[in-house]
């Protein structure tokens, strides 16, 4: 992206001016190497999102940002109710409520070590990934409502997880205001034997070590402790999701050609937040935010069998359970007063400052953590969200690395056995089913996550607490 | 390679493939390229199977699921179809390999899906298609032939 249409705010923060339709500004956060290496199509997105009706504030790209679908992922846009705002399937994604969790294990790395290749065995054997793959999960119709409408509640109340988890995880594991009613019999077709499965693309299950600490009272009070191993798992609502969005965006297209709304995008498609298929999307899309946090803590269930099976004296304890593509009801200040309003997060994680009431009280202190998944070479950062990022992004930080090429030119640039060889040489063990999907994942492929994060820091949206590097990677 | 359609006129690339991907910043597009809508539909079908399985080919097309679309318009149409077939993907635990679009308007079609089940060591599949995006979302006659395309999120 060229630095010259933006208008510089800090050596962090860039600003769109509003032009044409725009409503607001458009804001970018990242240092000036990432913005510039942003497609040019984040611009285009981002102006707009800024175009849309009842926006509040401006229209945000996280230092992550990249091409999306009519939202840039990366992107965060809050809407007012009350001013004819809307909602946009696409401003959620395909895979609603995709998110990592972070858990730890008390066990130090080199516990691990000398079983690190049975341990990689035994977590490819139990968590179901990639293409075609089934847990033993089979849910009937009321089951997937009763998962719809309970989200993590309903795993830990079958026996997929522990009460003291459920603290753990946005919204307690349950998103209120869920309607599996408004859910499509063939979203509910997709997910039936889906439950429990990580799925493919970007989607894996890490164990990693604390590699490094940056902030060791929050680090602490988050329980990670430099050369423990720790176990990320980043999935989402898988069919269920996907079909959802397939069918709203679908609809809200249809009723906006209809309607004639003036739309800059076809994948932009949106309905006010007040109207009856704004209303059937946000039942729909909370259920999936519930499926994807239920399926989450299922596949919780099965990595702490195996890591039981093999080292009994692990107990994998729960740091957090955070969503990056959502559009949720929050009360935020705008020009001093408190407004509810629906915060779109596509690619974008919520960071809620110190003291904030929805926090966990063990975590209240410190800010909500934050993942921001690397590559398969590289790993994670853990940071935490700040009072600022509230006046900045509504509360909002990024949520990875963000890719630096396409699926195509990686697939032609890397072999992925090759790549398997050379990673394991470096020490990091993946299993997949697929080694074109190795390629495409290829750690090349991503931007430098420490630069991301160091750009988020800066930028006053969260702060860096904490280097997670790869041990062992389940890729879908 | 460029998401241009401009770029596809020249006629030497068409008559010797007849679907190809394209880059999108996290995912993939696909584009079919036929003397027929029909064909061009077909064919963005088997770019979209090729997404998943690097080698379409391997896919033996010993099953056969019917399916039947109907839109408002031919872009919704191209939309409907597409994830159809992902429907029918991740339901049936099937790849396809061979479409057959049987019969076709502007808002509807009925099509003819010949596949076999998932052999994760046979086909090596590589990602699950989430769905087809109205992104690059494009239906168009260039020249003598039909393009259809659109980005597929995986």
């Amino acid at each position: 992206m060229d630095l010259s249409r933006l208008e510089k705010i800090s050596d962090y923060e860039w600003r769109i001016c509003p032009y044409d339709r725009m409503q607001v500004p458009a804001i970018i956060f990242g240092s000036t190497e990432l913005i510039q290496g942003m497609d040019d199509k984040v611009f285009e997105q981002l102006r707009n999102v800024a175009s849309l009706p009842g926006i509040v504030r401006a229209a945000y790209a996280m230092p992550d940002a990249h091409w999306g679908y009519g939202f840039p992922i990366g992107g965060v846009a809050a809407f007012d109710p009350d001013n004819n705002g809307v909602i946009s399937a696409g401003g959620v994604g395909f895979d609603i409520s995709c998110g990592v969790r972070l858990l730890t294990s008390g066990l130090e790395h080199t516990a691990i070590e000398k079983q690190n290749e049975a341990l990689a065995d035994a977590l490819f054997k139990h968590i179901p990934a990639g293409v075609g793959s089934r847990s033993q999960l089979n849910l009937n119709a009321t089951e997937i409502d009763a998962v719809l409408t309970q989200g993590a509640r309903w795993a830990v109340a079958n026996g997929y997880g522990f009460a003291e988890d459920l603290e753990r995880i946005e919204e307690h594991g349950q998103m209120f205001g869920a309607s599996p009613e408004e859910v499509s019999p063939r979203a509910k077709e997709r997910q039936r034997p889906e439950m429990g499965t990580l799925g493919s693309g970007n989607h894996y299950l890490e164990v990693q070590k604390v590699h490094e600490i940056y902030d060791s009272v929050t680090a602490n009070a988050f329980g990670l402790k430099l050369n423990e191993v720790v176990i990320s798992i980043h999935c989402g609502s898988r069919g269920l999701g996907h079909q959802i969005g397939t069918d709203f965006l679908k609809e809200m297209a249809i009723a906006d050609k209809l309607q004639n709304f003036p739309l800059l995008d076809r994948e932009l498609a949106y309905a006010p937040i007040r109207s009856q298929i704004g209303s059937s999307y946000i039942g729909a899309m909370r259920s999936a935010t519930n499926c994807a946090l239920a399926n989450r803590q299922i596949l919780t269930h099965f990595a702490r069998k195996v890591f039981n099976s093999i080292f009994p004296k692990s107990h994998l304890s729960l740091v957090y359970d955070v969503s990056h593509n959502t559009c949720k009801e929050e009360w935020h200040n705008v020009n001093g007063e408190k407004k509810l309003l629906f915060v779109h997060r596509k690619g974008a994680t919520r960071a809620l400052g110190p003291y904030h009431p929805q926090l966990p009280i063990s975590l209240r202190e410190y800010g909500q953590p934050v993942f921001i998944g690397g590559s398969m070479g590289v790993g994670s950062l853990v940071l935490a969200g700040l009072s600022s990022s509230e006046e900045k992004s509504f509360s909002s930080a990024c949520h990875g690395a963000g890719r630096a090429m396409s699926r195509t030119q990686a697939m032609h640039q890397w072999e992925g056995q090759k790549l398997m060889r050379e990673l394991r040489q470096q020490g990091v063990i993946i299993r997949s089913p697929s080694f074109r999907g190795i390629a495409e994942e290829a750690p090349g492929a991503y931007k430098d996550v420490h630069a991301v994060a160091e750009a988020t820091e800066k930028a006053g949206l969260a702060k860096k607490v904490a280097w997670l590097s790869p041990m062992i990677c389940i890729k879908g | 390679m460029s998401t241009d359609l401009s770029a596809l006129e020249r006629k030497n690339q068409l008559y010797n493939k007849r679907w190809e991907h394209f880059p999108h910043g996290s995912d993939v597009g696909v584009r079919g390229i036929g003397h027929s809508l029909q064909e061009a539909f077909e064919m963005a079908a088997i770019a979209m199977t090729s997404v998943v399985v690097a080698d379409p080919t391997s896919i033996a097309d010993e099953k056969v699921v019917k399916i039947n679309c109907s839109a408002i318009d031919i872009y919704f149409l191209l939309y409907e179809f597409l994830n159809s077939i992902i429907y029918e993907m991740d339901t049936k635990q099937m790849l396809f390999s061979k479409f057959i679009i049987r019969t076709m308007n502007e808002t509807s079609l009925q099509a003819n899906l010949y596949g076999e089940g998932v052999d994760i060591k046979k086909h090596q599949p590589a990602v699950d298609l989430k769905g087809a995006t109205m992104t690059d979302l494009q239906v168009k006659q260039v020249g003598d032939f039909w393009i259809a395309q659109c980005i597929v999120d995986v």
